[in-house]
């Protein structure tokens, strides 16, 4: 029998039997989509996670004081850098490019009548260039104005909208602890990040100032740095490590005192977490993907009676064991063919709308999806032909009579 | 053809045994029965006889424990899986006391099911199935479904089916167990037409005493073993 005539013959009996090529094709509709909107998610949340880690700057180190502990934290206790440690690192650190002082306290600001607590930052001018972050209005802090010491401040949207509403910012006058101090700019708004912090609640003002306005001392509790190139982070933090012990006299055998943590490190540990969490959505969607693999099977099996009679029938006037076999391998590829590529369609369209809501960057799944098709395809074709084929090696007689 | 003195069917010794141990069922006992072309022979029994099962070994539908079956010399034992469908597809011709239609398939479909088989081209199959509707007095019923069709027409819709690749014998397992009185007469004038005009070799099963009196031999099962042959002067 010609191909033809076996694709027709096959077609023809799945428009005969609407209702049960409808649900042998939902089983895998449903495997396939779950699949693919499941692995999509988990997908999209790493891309999240790494995309805006590695948005901070993945040639960025961090110096704090005190010994690495675990995976985080750096013990307290330990002496914080000085001014001169700044300059050391500037000087002798050829694999560092820039290098920020990055103090931080949460003080109470007011503007007019509005008041909030907000965390402000002393930091170097560079601190906008190893962040990359630019002014939507005004201008950054520059070398002068830490020269100076001078009493301005670039301040975060949040705290736009908190304390100035629709007035202008410019200009306008922030009372910091003490200090009155002089709004400058309003940095570009960068929302929540991955950790759910508010990254605009902020006012940064210049290193000098805070040490003399704020805090009244002018030690550094961290410092941002970074390397001149991504590939040279290594050797970037081996300098300023051998260059610390020396400074801060850390005994030859003794541990730092201090840390150089790296955003591969940050990366690393996030994408532990979102590996753990694609994982989890993997195990949802394999099981999807076996429920619809039953869905597939049962269907399949249960038609298997009316089927068994179709055989007989057509074993009685004369089809051969492969005519039937090709017949029913042809229905089981074209209703399995259907539901992936139906399944492919809603999952592409449902991981749209999935990272729409949740605001997640898209990432299909393309392996994934080549799995759930194959899967639910290879499941539909052996419980399609496997009952198939042992009701065709029946006697006629035998399918004709099958109840 | 077979240009010998075989006979066209010829059954030798069968024996047919459904079962085992306690639940064993001895269904044929040792039947000898050889049948010529264009002979119109009934078998009749009650059922239990084994009747029905030396049709299903006639019609190559099924195969016995023991004994050998010929057609036209050819014992079919030896014959593989393939050459057996062929066999069933050009020489026989079944029906069946159920009709055994594809349901939500036209007549027309249905009919056409074994030149499909057969290879034979689309359009030509169409012409034959329409053709073979139209000899058994159902032109222009073509598209109607099996549910849309009287138990007679069905009936009819299965011998056109049995017909439609001309072949040799026309197996009938009592085909007017389904029908009503004047029906069963409409389709055997049908057949005892064929088996006239066209020279179709009939085997046809049935109980009904009324029915077996449209054949020329009547063949009596009991028990699984032949217990009376006898030919008479056609009806």
């Amino acid at each position: 029998m010609r191909l033809v005539t076996t694709t027709k013959l096959a077609l023809t009996a799945l428009m005969r039997a609407k209702l049960r090529s409808l649900l042998t094709t939902l089983g895998v509709v449903i495997g396939v989509a779950a699949v693919i909107i499941m692995q999509s998610m988990g997908a999209g949340a790493t891309a999240l996670v790494t995309g805006e880690l590695s948005g901070m700057g993945s040639n960025m180190l961090m110096l704090v004081p005190g010994a690495t502990q675990g995976m985080g934290g750096a013990s307290l206790g330990a002496p914080l850098f000085t001014p001169d440690d700044v300059d050391a690192i500037r000087r002798e650190c050829p694999a560092i490019k820039y290098v920020s002082i990055m103090n931080v306290r949460s003080v109470r600001v007011v503007a007019g009548d509005e008041n909030r607590s907000t965390n402000v930052y002393g930091v170097s001018p560079v601190y906008f260039d190893i962040r990359q972050w630019y002014p939507a209005m005004g201008r950054i802090l520059t070398d002068e104005d830490d020269r100076q010491g001078a009493e301005v401040c670039v301040i975060g949207e949040t705290n736009r909208i908190e304390l100035f509403g629709s007035v202008d910012p410019l200009g306008a006058e922030l009372r910091v602890h003490e200090m009155v101090c002089r709004v400058i700019g309003v940095l570009e708004p960068k929302g929540a990040s991955t950790f759910g912090q508010d990254q605009d609640d902020l006012v940064l003002m210049p290193a000098s100032t805070y040490a003399r306005r704020i805090m009244g001392d002018d030690r550094i509790g961290v410092m941002m740095l970074s390397a001149v190139a991504e590939d040279r982070i290594d050797e970037a933090k081996a300098q300023v490590e051998s260059l610390l012990r020396q400074r801060r006299r850390v005994l030859a055998g003794e541990d730092d005192d201090f840390t150089v943590r790296d955003m591969r490190e940050l990366i690393a540990i996030m994408g532990r977490i979102t590996g753990v969490l694609t994982s989890l959505l993997a195990g949802v969607a394999a099981i999807s993907l076996l429920v619809g693999g039953i869905g597939i099977m049962n269907i399949m099996l249960v038609s298997v009676t009316e089927r068994t009679r179709e055989i007989g029938i057509r074993l009685a006037v004369g089809a051969r064991t492969r005519d039937i076999l090709a017949q029913f391998l042809v229905e089981a590829i074209v209703l399995s063919l259907l539901g992936g590529l139906i399944g492919l369609i809603i999952g592409v369209a449902g991981s749209f709308a999935a990272s729409r809501m949740l605001d997640l960057p898209l990432a299909l799944p393309h392996q994934a999806a080549v799995l759930a098709v194959g899967v639910s395809v290879l499941v539909g074709v052996l419980f399609g032909v496997f009952p198939a084929r042992k009701a065709a090696r029946l006697r006629p007689i035998e399918a004709l009579r099958f109840e | 053809m077979a240009t010998s003195t075989a006979p066209l069917l010829s059954l030798r010794r069968i024996t047919k045994v459904f079962g085992e141990g306690d639940a064993t069922v001895h269904a044929l006992r040792g039947v000898d029965l050889d049948i010529d072309a264009g002979e119109f022979v009934a078998i009749m029994g009650t059922s239990g006889s084994g009747k029905s099962t030396a049709m299903n070994i006639l019609g190559c539908l099924d195969v016995p424990t023991f004994g050998q079956y010929l057609v036209e010399g050819i014992s079919v034992e030896a014959l593989p899986a393939d050459v057996l469908a062929a066999l069933r597809n050009d020489r026989f011709g079944f029906v069946f006391q159920g009709f055994n239609l594809l349901p939500r398939t036209s007549a027309v479909d249905n009919v056409e099911l074994p030149l499909i088989y057969a290879n034979v081209s689309g359009r030509m199959r169409n012409e034959r199935a329409r053709r073979a509707l139209a000899d058994v007095g159902l032109s222009g019923r073509d598209r109607a479904h099996p549910n849309q069709l009287s138990g007679g027409q069905q009936q009819r819709v299965a011998i056109a089916r049995a017909l439609v690749n001309e072949p040799e014998v026309l197996l009938a397992d009592e085909p007017t167990g389904n029908l009503d009185t004047r029906t069963s007469a409409e389709i055997m004038a049908l057949m005892t037409a064929l088996n006239r005009d066209r020279g179709i070799t009939i085997v046809m099963v049935t109980h009904d005493v009324d029915i077996a009196s449209h054949a020329r031999r009547l063949v009596t099962f009991r028990d699984g073993i032949i217990v009376s042959d006898q030919s008479r002067a056609a009806a």
